[in-house]
This record gives structure tokens, C-alpha cells and sequence, in this order.
């Protein structure tokens, strides 16, 4: 905020000095006048509607809406007159008077805007002797539930749907008290963000489908979590009651995921309780049989005593799993974990050929994005949205790979990354301000050491990446991937990782594979290797193994995440762990016991001690790792031209949401019907 | 009285051919090319000095309007009139429109070019299908005479003009409501500010005005500013198109001078209220939305912006509505109750859930079943409405019944008692 | 609400024929998009919907809907909005001949009541209602905009002005039998002048 915009106002008499570009209404939060409302949503456009934000200018004649109103300097505004009180006073009873009075059974009640604002402004009884309006309830699809005779019409979820989750789909048909929210035709609304409009309605009109009738919001404990099913690390609230997780929430991250979260996390949490590996399994014969830890333990003892094992790593591992298991597989051998498990191509001596290098933040601010490879509206629906963001500044998007939807329209430059070079393209990026590229696992899975350092010295050239600045990102869909390459957690080479595990699997080098919850354990490549495998679900993974354990979910344990962009995040335990799964590093602190491998973790704190002294980078919760730029000055030659999408369903790109019954009931009524929009083309 | 000589719209009841041959022996198009060749500046100043204040209800001036508009801002300015008449007792645009329809794109031209508009879309009411279907036909006839289109008339200043028909909403009479319209979209008014001289139709610079502002606009040019002073008074000046229904013999629609007495308005041209004077239960002046004048007031009330205003009402449109006593007045202003209902376009709250209920105690109020108290909360409903809205069809659904619980409180206690009795 | 005005219903989920805009139309809708600026075509959703209306019997389905929102590559929901929003656009099927009674004040004050009367008596048409064999379709309207020349119907696209029992009538019966009938005042008046 320069000195020159600074304006000064009064609020109920008292100054302030505010920016002049604020709305009336942000001047009086920053004078600590709080502002009634209902449409008004700093991160959705201004409808200024529900007029519950009157506010009194002085000597103007008649109450204004405060979230409307922009500042001149000298202003003079009145919050608490009579007139004001009045003003809003009536506008709450005209709210209410179609209002039902059905709080007792509407999920909104206790957290609801309307219920708590009519305790300050409403009146003690209903002078309303007419009729009430009913209104019919809508189909908005397997999530959102609707009772539509309680909407009060704010129009916060069709800005919602058009403006951040970028499909018009929601909208208010008919006109005066028969306007009525609604899809087209009341069809599901195709959004990976549509959850949100249930935290933005200001009244239980649309509400949780899998949470209806569940909880009161004061039963429930908190716990605050991250998103592991994509490489955002969203920052989740987890609800619970007892044993079991209720529902999950957005909280607010301005520089992650502002306070949104997508359907994934939000809904795919009925798999957690959901064909979960309770007790350890062993195989004998063909089929795998129910044990005990001891017995495991004995037979992981005596088979891991005499073999030459390998370890793979998952999506959702978190940086304490992977320091335990860097830790004991060092033990059989230098560079036995891989995390790279759908060959992604990095540079070993350059963090920022891995890592969302802009920062997500940073998204909104381009004014040229070009993506390579990466399908962010699945494999990362709130970058997405940040990059709808900037296309609804009036930038265009570029996208190379797969000609697919991602909610806005793209400027498809084919298959051939060659096409960087045509020269109307490379005028638009000199001139650009910020521009930006995006690559997705789709591409690097696939290119060659030349492909990445031929991306890195175009974009050296091409001002993406300056001493100030880079802004060639690499866009994981996985929550452990950034973390865990930090960690090294890579085999020493940089493309094609997994095609050397295979030669050594094949030529013998390797003869046992340790899976930490990557399903990749079930691969062809491994058909010959004793499995063990670290896990919570029984999917294709633990039903391919031959030693099977059970381990706890992120929210039965405490974990560390880094997420796309470097940044280090907490997710807190919430409940106990289900059944006799424990928590991977005490499995192996005990399996090293059982073998004479050294190991003194005690507790997890000890874990965290030795991770600290042992990394060469610094950890702060909420920070971004920092890393630091290389520069290449090669010849720009591009080769690859193999696109391979990581994910074509959202709803069941991991292990855990394809046992969701929710996820499964999305495929159904929103993909199944939608074929020719929501997926990749 | 008007001077026929006076008389700005010369084929009002449509006697003479409408097109361009009847029009030009009227005089319209006569010298368009000189009116051009003055600075635009010069135009808006006339319009200011003729003190002609826009005919569409709220009574701006149009000139000071048009002083709104940037200069040499670089974007597309536009014109857009307002030929959405819909006010209830209002229908004078349609005469102008389907009677003399150059005379409307004569005005057009000349305002446009005082706001440097090189684009004009006339925004007519969809149910007005003939009256749209001759203003294509003279609009076709400027095109093919030049007189519109690339150096319309000669000039330097290259002109397009446009029709666009509404669909049958009142609210898009509201100006912004009507630009949200034009863009294509549902009729629901903006939030001003940025107002349309600032951000209008596709978000440049616009200028809304009524058919009647805009049609008299090249004859005050013609004869000047001060021969359109003269008729009426300071402030409220020039001729006035007068729409005359209800309890009268001749319901008509007739032009007259600014400010002519409500009375002899009606004695003279609607041939009297139904049953004489002494019949006369209330006047609504101005259309449906401004409160109605008993008979006390109309005895010596005159028809123009401020008498009205002064006497509690206003001029509005200048929908004069005769209310005679074989009628309820209360049923008139249920009706109007049921429109504003019907017509709100539920975007805010105060309107879209105020005008239902205010109708459905109207309804009680006309069956007598309102209580005194329960009149108190209809007129408490009225005031929690007011200069609550986003736009003015809040304010315009209120008064007419505050006009009514204000005049005749006694007659609507005397029913309820009466049927109470019953 | 099936049984409200048919302009003014929400849940338009009448389905009808497979609709393929004429080669006229289709050479219309571009003739209507050059009104309006390049990047402005959204301008064009009204014209379009009377153009799809007029083409389907005067009245929209979700299929005309969905041609015009093609048309214009407007979402769905935003042309749906709009064809709600407005009276004119009927969103269930209407008679050959809709009759819209102006039921507002001054109207009123000149006897449009006795003018419904009449209509409903001799078309045998309710209010918001068909006549079986589709040649009538009755609703009230308000204000129609021809207020000194009440009480006033509108049918299809032509107004009947200065209306009493005897001349309303007379309108109804020409149309059963197939003659025309004059537009605007039934008493001989041009327009709205003073007689």
C-alpha cells in the first residue's frame, strides 16, 4: 500500500487512514466495525444483493450497501445509527419471512450465517401471517444436497460455479420471489471444486449429501490436516467425533489453497473405514492368510536377513516414513528407495527440475501460461483455478500434450514441444510480463535428461527463468514426490529410474521389493521378487504381496508433507489407528531390532531429531524449501513427444478413493454422464 | 394552452404518413447537416439552456446528462433509448414511435453525436411488435437515404442505430437493468456506481434517455433554446406528451405544455372524469409508481415536475390515471401491488420478498380483513422497502401504497370496521 | 407452476422435437450477431430466442434452448436464465392464437375484467390454459403499454384496443372462422387521439 492511495475516513466518527481502492465495507473492518452480510465474499465478485450491509454515509439521504460503496476521501460513515439498525433490521425480516424455521433439522444449524445474524438483528416473533413459499429441491449432483426452500438467493454458489470453479452451470432462473437456484436441467455440476459452494451458502440450502443428518458442528473435534491426494497440500480441517472422521473442510491458506479444497479430499473420506488392511497377512500357498505381528515380524526377520531387498515409495508417504526407510534400507546398500515410480525424468543436481518453482501463489500473477504435459483441472483442481484466474484476467493459456478440457478454452499447440519455438509464440513470451510454464508428470515421465535441460535453457533465454525469478514449474499430482526427492530418495540417475530397477530385479542384483504404499508393487516387473508390502487399503498392492502390513492412514499418525511447491506442511493425527496397523517406522525400528541394524528411535520426536541433522536444507512449517537456480545454456532440442496422463479419473486416482463409495457414486452420476466433458478427450 | 404551431410532435395520432415522405414535409431531417456542423459541445449546451429534463420519470436534465460523458476518451461511446415503456398508465413512447419514427432517429443521430456515440440501440419493449416493425422500416428508409450510416447526412460522422426488442420486463426500463439486457443477460439492475457515463453497455461509456427526450431534441435545436424555455415555467419547460386513462370519457394521449393544470388536462382533451368532477375519487399523476393526488389536490395541481413533487407526488411519465368513486381505489392499487410483484426481478431483498408480501396484505387490505395494527406493519413493509433496493422499483412498489394508506387511512378503517361488524 | 403463465415458469423441462434452426434462420443469426460487437455476440440470446420461438410454434423446448446457446456459445444455464427471466418466452406449448388479457389499473378501470369474462366464455379457455384444439391459449398480463386506448388484448403479436363485450366478441368469432380482423382501436379511433 503506497503513501499516495492512502485516504483518510471516518468510521462512527473515528479515523482511519485506508487504501482508496477499498470498498466501504473493508474501511469499516479495518476501523473494527463488523459488517453483517450475506452475498458479499471477498474471494467472489461483488453482487451487493442481500443488502444486509447498509451502512449510513453521512448527509447522503438514503442507506447504501457497504460492500458496494467505494471510499472517497473525507468520507464520513455510520455503522450503529438507528436508521442503520433499522435498515438492516428490515432486510433480516425480509429474509426470514420465507425463511423455513426448520434449524432443528437443518445441517447448517450452528454454524449458520443467517441463524447467528438473526440473533443480532432479528425480531423476537414473525409478523409474516401469509404463506410460506416453498420451493422444490434441485439436483446438484452426489455431493451437494439442496433444500431450496431456505435459499435467501445471495448467489454466492453461481458465482461460485462460473468464477472459480469455472463452469457456469449453477444459475437463477425466473425472476422476482420465483427465482430459483438450479443447474441446467438439473444436471450434476461437473466441477472438481463443486464442494465448496456447501461451505459458501450462508444457509443449509445446499449442504453435504455424505454428511446430511451426521453431527451438530459442536460435537465435533477439530484437527487440522493436508490434502494428500494431489501435490497441493490443501490445507484440510478435519471433523470427527469419537473414532471416526465426519467431515472435512477447507482452512483458510491464502498462499495455497485460499479456502478452497477439492471434492477428492473433501468427500473420499468414507474409504478410510473402508476395506482397510486391519491385521497383517501372509501369503501361504496362493492365498494370502490373516497373522499376527509376531509372526510377520519373524518370517520379514528371517527372509530379509538373506536377501538383497528394494524399497519403492508412494504417494502419500510422508518425510518421516521416508527417512525411516532411507534409514533401514541403507543397511542392504547404498541407494536402495525410489519414489520415482512412474519414471519421472529429474536433473540429480537441481531441486528446481522437480518443484512448482513459481510458487502457486504466484499463478494468478502470469500473464502467459504455457502448459506441457499436465492436466492440472485432475491432477491439481486448485492450480487450475488459479490458472482460470489469470485466463479471467484476460491471459491466454497455451497447452501442449493432450488437447483436453480444463474448464477454459486453451491454445493448443499440439504434440511437438518444437512448437515453443514458432516465432509468433516467442514474440507473445518476450513481451509478456510473467510468463510461465507448466509441466506435468504427463511429459516428464517420458522425456529425456535433453528434453528437461532443453526446457531449462529455452527458458533461460526466453526470460522464464531470470536471477530474480523462475518460472518453469513442475507440477506433481503426488503429495509425497517433492518431499521425497528432497530427501533423496531417488536412485543416481536421472531418467528412466524404474527401468533400472527392473534390470536389476532382472539380472538379481535385487531380489526382494518393499513397498511403502505404492501400488507399483503389483507391476510385471516384480512378478519374480518376494513382496512385501506396507499398506492401509487391500487393493491390487497388498493382493499381490506376499507379506502384507498393515499401516495407519495420514490421519492416524502425525506427518510432515512438502508439498508441489517446496512447501513443508503438518498434517496432526486425528484418531487412533484402525485395527493393528502401526505406524511404518516402529514396524521398521523393530524389524532392525529383530536383525541387529542400528536404530534408537524411540519416539517420533527422535525420528525428527536425526531427519534435522541429516538434510542439508531447512525445514520451517508453512515455508518454502528454498532451492537455489541452475543455469543451462545448450542447444534447445526437444524429442519427446509421449504423453501419458497420470490421471483420467479424479474421483479414483489413488488407492484410498477408489474404495469410496462417494468417489464411486461421482464416476457414476457425473462422469458416466458427462463422457464428453469431463474427461480427457 | 399549446399553440398548434408549438406542437413538437406533429403526427402524434399517426393522421399523416409516418415514413420519410410524410416526415420530411414536418420538417424532420430539414437541416440535420447543419445541426452536425456545430461543435458538440455547442449541442449540449443548447440542450442545457432549453432546460429540457428527461421524459422518462426522474426529470434530469438531459443536457447535463450528456455533459457526463468523457471527451476523447478513445473507446466506443454509446446511445442507448429507452423505448421500454412499461410504467403502468404510460403510453406515449409508442406514439412517437410508431407515428413519427424519424423523428426518433433524427434525435438519435444528433445525440449521439453530442456524446460522440458513433453507436446508438434503441431498446423497445418486446409486446411493442408494430411499433418495432416501423422503426426498422424508417430506420431502413435513414439507411437507404444516408441520412444515418457512414456521413450521415452528409457529415463527417458516421452513425449506426439498432433495435433491440425486450421480452416483456418492466424492470429493464431501469437503466442498467435494460444495458444488462442489451448485453444479454437477465434484466437485473447494476449496482451504481461505476455509473453507464463511466462504464455502460459492454462496460464503455453510455447515455441512456427516454424516446420523448431524445424525439424533441432536433426541434429545440431548430427553434432554439429559448422559444422551449417559453412554454412551461423556469425548471420545467417545453412541451409534454400527457398519456389520459381510466374514469374519463376520452381516454387520449395528447402533447401540451409543461405544467398545463391536472384539471383542465382532463376537462379539456379526456372529455372529463366519468360522471362529472364531483365523481372524481383520485388522480395518480405521474404512472403506477407515483402516489396518487385526491381530489382536493387535483382541483388546482399542475403537470409538471416540481407542483407534483411538491404536492407529494410527481410528474413520473406523465401517465395521468383517472380513478373515479364507482371504483375501489384500493383495487387500483392492488393491482399495481400485483404488478410490482410480478415484475420485481428478485435480485436483491428487500423487493423480491417486500413486494409479495406487501400484495398479499393488499389483497387482505381490499377484502377489509386489515386490521389497524396490520396497516401500521403494511406501512412499516413499505418504509423497510424504501431506499433499501439496488434500484428504484423498491421505491416505486412502495409509495403508491404509503399515497394510499396517506389519503384515505379513514375509508380503509371504515371498510374494516364494516366488515368486522358484518 | 406448470399452471402459470407460460412466459414465466421455471421448470421448462418440456421436452419437444429434435430442433434444427431453418437455412433462413441460420443465415438471420448472422445477420443479428452483426448488431452487436465481434466479441459481444451473448447481445444476440433475445433475438435468438424469438427466432427459435417463432421457428417452434411459439414456444421454447430445452432443444431450442440448447441451439441457441450453441449458437452463441453461451452456457446452457445462461441462455435458461434469461428465457425464464423474460414473460415473452413461453416455455410450454401455447395456442395458435395467445391471447394476453392486460389486467393492470387502468386498464381495469375501463372494464378488463368484463373483457376476461367475455374472452374465457367464448374461447372456453381458462386463465393459463389450451383450448384442446390449440387455437386458443388465454393468460392475464400487466400493462401492455396502450393505456389510453383500454381496456386492450394483445394477440400473438397485435394489439385489439379500446375493447367492450360486443367488439371482443366479434375478435374471437372471426378467429374461429377463419376471418381477419382489424388491428388496434375497435371503435374507429386512428390511435390515441382525443375523439
Amino acid at each position: 500500500m503506497s503513501e499516495e492511495n492512502l485516504i483518510t475516513v471516518k468510521v462512527n466518527q473515528k479515523e482511519v487512514q485506508v487504501d482508496k481502492n477499498l470498498t466501504v465495507m473493508q474501511a469499516c473492518e479495518i476501523a473494527g466495525e463488523e459488517i453483517p452480510r450475506f452475498c458479499y465474499h471477498d474471494k467472489l465478485s461483488i453482487a451487493g444483493n442481500c443488502r444486509m450491509c447498509l451502512v449510513e454515509i453521512e448527509k447522503a439521504p438514503k442507506l447504501g450497501s457497504s460492500c458496494t460503496m467505494p471510499l472517497m476521501e473525507g468520507m464520513s460513515i455510520i455503522t450503529n445509527s438507528e436508521k442503520v439498525k433499522q435498515g438492516r433490521k428490515g432486510v433480516m425480516e425480509f429474509l426470514l419471512i420465507n425463511h423455513p424455521l426448520d434449524c432443528p433439522i437443518c445441517d447448517q444449524g450452528g454454524e449458520c450465517d443467517l441463524q447467528d445474524q438473526a440473533m443480532y438483528y432479528g425480531f423476537d416473533r414473525s409478523r409474516y401471517s401469509e404463506n410460506k413459499r416453498a420451493v422444490e429441491n434441485k439436483n446438484m449432483g452426489p455431493l451437494v444436497n439442496t433444500i431450496m426452500t431456505r435459499c435467501i438467493h445471495c448467489t454466492r454458489c453461481v458465482r461460485f460455479a462460473s468464477e472459480v470453479a469455472g463452469v457456469p452451470e449453477i444459475g437463477m432462473l425466473g425472476r422476482g420471489e420465483n427465482a430459483e437456484i438450479t443447474t441446467y436441467l438439473e444436471k450434476s455440476i461437473t466441477s472438481e471444486l463443486s464442494g465448496n459452494v456447501i461451505d459458501l451458502c450462508p444457509v443449509g440450502a445446499l449442504t453435504s449429501k455424505p454428511y446430511k443428518f451426521k453431527a451438530r458442528p459442536w460435537e465435533l473435534k477439530r484437527t487440522d490436516s493436508i490434502d494428500i491426494f494431489d501435490g497441493v497440500g490443501s490445507n484440510i480441517r478435519i471433523d470427527s467425533r469419537a473414532e471416526e472422521i465426519l467431515r472435512i473442510t477447507p482452512r483458510v491458506n491464502e498462499n495455497v489453497n485460499e479456502e478452497w479444497i477439492s471434492d477428492k479430499v473433501r468427500f473420499n473420506y468414507d474409504a478410510y473405514y473402508n476395506q482397510r488392511i486391519d491385521h497383517p497377512f501372509l501369503r501361504k500357498g496362493k492365498k494370502l492368510v490373516a497373522s499376527s505381528w509376531g509372526e510377520v515380524l519373524k518370517e520379514l526377520e528371517k527372509k530379509l536377513s538373506k536377501s538383497s531387498p528394494f524399497a519403492i515409495l508412494g504417494p502419500h508417504t510422508d518425510l518421516e516414513t521416508g527417512y525411516a526407510v532411507k534409514k533401514f534400507m541403507s543397511n542392504f546398500g547404498d541407494k536402495r528407495v525410489e519414489v520415482r515410480t512412474d519414471n519421472q525424468t529429474i536433473l540429480l543436481n537441481n531441486n528446481q527440475s522437480f518443484t512448482f518453482n513459481s510458487s502457486i501463489s504466484e499463478i494468478e500473477n502470469s500473464d502467459l501460461i504455457i502448459l506441457i504435459g499436465t492436466n492440472p483441472k485432475f491432477e491439481a483442481p486448485i492450480i487450475n483455478y488459479k490458472i482460470l484466474k489469470s485466463y479471467n484476467s484476460g491471459f491466454e493459456i497455451f497447452n501442449i500434450g493432450e488437447d483436453i478440457n480444463l474448464n477454459y478454452p486453451t491454445n493448443y499447440l499440439g504434440k511437438d514441444l518444437n512448437s515453443l519455438k514458432d516465432p509468433v509464440l516467442l514474440k507473445k513470451i518476450k513481451s509478456a510480463r510473467k510468463p510461465m510454464v507448466i509441466v506435468g508428470s504427463a511429459f516428464t515421465s517420458f522425456c529425456s535428461e535433453t528434453d528437461l535441460t532443453s526446457l531449462f535453457s529455452f527458458s533461460n533465454v526466453n526470460k522464464i527463468i531470470t536471477k530474480e525469478k523462475n518460472d518453469l514449474n513442475f507440477l506433481t499430482p503426488y503429495a509425497s514426490r517433492v518431499g521425497q526427492l528432497l530427501l533423496n530418495n531417488t536412485q543416481n540417475i536421472n531418467s528412466k529410474p524404474m527401468d533400472l530397477v527392473a534390470s536389476k530385479f532382472k539380472d538379481g542384483t535385487y531380489d526382494t521389493i518393499i513397498s511403502f504404499n505404492s501400488e507399483e508393487i503389483s507391476s510385471p516387473l516384480f512378478s519374480n521378487a518376494f513382496k512385501v508390502y506396507f499398506g492401509h487399503h487391500g487393493d491390487e498392492g497388498a493382493m499381490s504381496s506376499d507379506i502384507v502390513l498393515p499401516s495407519p492412514l495420514f490421519t492416524e499418525k502425525e506427518g510432515t508433507f512438502v508439498n508441489t511447491e517446496g512447501r513443508v506442511q503438518l498434517a496432526y493425527k486425528c484418531h487412533n489407528t484402525i485395527g493393528e496397523s502401526k505406524e511404518e517406522w516402529k514396524i521398521l525400528k523393530k524389524l532392525s531390532d529383530l536383525i541387529g541394524f542400528e536404530n534408537n528411535f524411540d519416539v517420533l520426536n527422535d525420528l525428527r531429531q536425526e531427519l534435522l541433522e541429516n538434510i542439508d536444507f531447512s525445514l520451517n512449517i508453512n515455508k518454502i524449501i528454498k532451492t537455489n537456480a541452475a543455469e543451462y545454456n545448450q542447444d534447445v532440442i526437444f524429442s519427446s513427444n509421449i504423453f501419458n496422463y497420470p490421471i483420467d479419473n479424479f474421483y479414483m486416482s489413488d488407492v484410498v478413493s477408489k474404495n469410496s463409495k462417494i468417489m464411486a457414486k461421482c464416476v457414476q452420476e457425473i462422469l458416466d454422464k458427462n463422457l464428453d466433458k469431463v474427461v480427457n478427450q | 394552452m399549446l399553440k398548434i404551431e408549438d406542437k413538437i410532435f406533429q403526427n402524434l395520432h399517426g393522421f399523416n404518413d409516418p415514413f420519410l415522405e410524410g416526415t420530411l414535409k414536418r420538417g424532420t431531417w430539414s437541416n440535420t447537416k447543419d445541426l452536425l456542423k456545430k461543435e458538440p459541445n455547442e449541442i449540449i449546451e443548447m440542450t442545457k439552456a432549453s432546460q429540457l429534463r428527461g421524459r422518462g420519470g426522474a426529470g434530469f436534465s438531459t443536457g447535463m446528462k450528456w455533459s457526463f460523458m468523457p471527451k476523447d476518451t478513445g473507446k466506443q461511446h454509446y446511445l442507448v433509448v429507452n423505448a421500454d415503456e412499461s410504467e403502468p398508465g404510460t403510453c406515449k413512447d409508442r406514439e412517437i414511435i410508431r407515428n413519427d419514427p424519424h423523428m426518433l432517429i433524427e434525435g438519435c443521430l444528433i445525440a449521439s453525436y453530442a456524446i460522440q456515440a458513433t453507436k446508438c440501440y434503441i431498446y423497445i419493449r418486446g409486446e411493442y411488435y408494430f411499433e418495432y416493425e416501423q422503426l426498422e422500416k424508417a430506420i431502413k428508409e435513414a439507411y437507404s437515404k444516408n441520412l444515418v450510416g457512414k456521413n450521415a447526412c452528409g457529415s463527417d460522422f458516421n452513425f449506426d442505430i439498432y433495435v433491440h426488442r425486450g421480452a416483456g420486463a418492466y424492470i429493464c426500463g431501469e437503466e442498467t437493468a435494460l444495458l444488462e439486457s442489451l448485453e444479454g443477460k437477465k434484466g437485473q439492475p447494476r449496482l451504481k456506481p461505476p455509473f453507464p457515463a463511466g462504464a455502460g453497455l459492454y462496460g464503455m461509456p453510455t447515455t441512456i434517455n427516454n424516446v420523448e427526450s431524445i424525439a424533441v431534441v432536433p426541434t429545440i435545436l431548430r427553434r432554439g433554446s429559448e422559444w422551449f424555455k417559453g412554454i412551461g415555467e423556469e425548471n420545467n419547460t417545453g412541451t409534454k406528451v400527457y398519456c389520459i386513462s381510466g374514469n374519463v370519457n376520452n381516454p387520449c394521449t395528447i402533447e401540451e405544455e409543461m405544467g398545463i393544470p391536472l384539471k383542465e388536462l382532463i376537462e379539456k382533451y379526456a372529455g372529463g372524469v366519468q360522471g362529472g368532477w364531483s365523481k372524481l375519487q383520485a388522480i395518480i399523476p405521474g404512472g403506477s409508481s407515483t402516489p396518487l393526488l385526491p381530489k382536493t389536490i387535483c382541483e388546482t395541481v399542475k403537470m409538471n415536475f416540481d407542483d407534483l413533487k411538491k404536492n407529494g407526488s410527481g410528474l413520473g411519465t406523465a401517465g395521468v390515471i383517472v380513478v373515479n368513486k364507482d371504483f375501489d381505489i384500493t383495487e387500483v392499487i392492488e393491482r399495481f401491488a400485483h404488478f410490482y410483484k410480478h415484475e420485481s426481478c428478485g435480485q436483491c431483498t428487500p423487493c423480491r420478498e417486500g413486494t409479495g408480501w406487501m400484495h398479499r396484505m393488499m389483497q387482505k387490505l381490499l377484502k377489509g380483513e386489515i386490521s389497524p395494527e396490520q396497516m401500521e406493519l403494511l406501512e412499516n413493509v413499505t418504509k423497510q422497502i424504501e431506499g433499501h433496493t439496488i434500484c428504484a422499483l423498491g421505491d416505486a412498489a412502495a409509495w403508491p401504497i404509503q399515497g394510499l394508506i396517506k389519503n384515505f387511512k379513514s375509508e380503509l378503517l371504515a371498510k374494516y370496521e364494516s366488515k368486522r361488524i358484518e | 407452476m406448470s399452471s402459470g403463465h407460460p412466459g414465466l415458469i421455471n421448470d421448462f423441462i418440456e421436452k419437444g422435437e429434435p430442433f434444427h434452426w431453418s437455412d433462413k434462420n441460420l443465415k438471420e443469426i448472422e445477420i443479428i450477431k452483426s448488431k452487436y460487437p465481434e466479441d459481444r455476440h451473448q447481445s444476440a440470446v433475445m433475438p435468438l430466442l424469438y427466432l427459435a420461438q417463432n421457428q417452434n410454434n411459439n414456444w421454447l423446448s430445452t432443444e431450442c434452448i440448447e441451439a441457441v446457446s450453441k449458437a452463441l456459445a453461451m452456457p446452457k444455464i445462461r441462455v435458461a436464465e434469461v428465457a425464464t427471466f423474460y414473460s415473452m418466452f413461453n416455455l410450454k406449448p401455447v395456442g395458435k392464437n395467445l391471447i394476453q388479457v392486460c389486467r393492470t389499473s387502468p386498464c381495469m378501470l375501463r372494464g378488463s375484467k368484463k373483457i376476461t369474462d367475455t374472452i374465457i366464455k367464448e374461447t372456453k379457455c381458462g386463465i393459463n390454459q389450451t383450448t384442446d384444439d390449440g387455437l386458443f391459449t388465454v393468460v392475464e398480463v400487466e400493462c401492455l403499454g396502450a393505456c389510453s386506448n383500454g381496456p386492450m388484448i394483445q394477440i400473438n403479436n397485435d394489439f385489439y384496443e379500446d375493447l367492450n363485450e360486443e367488439n371482443t366478441k366479434k375478435i374471437i368469432e372471426n378467429i374461429k372462422e377463419n376471418k381477419p380482423n382489424k388491428v388496434g382501436s375497435q371503435t374507429g379511433r386512428v390511435s390515441s387521439e382525443n375523439a
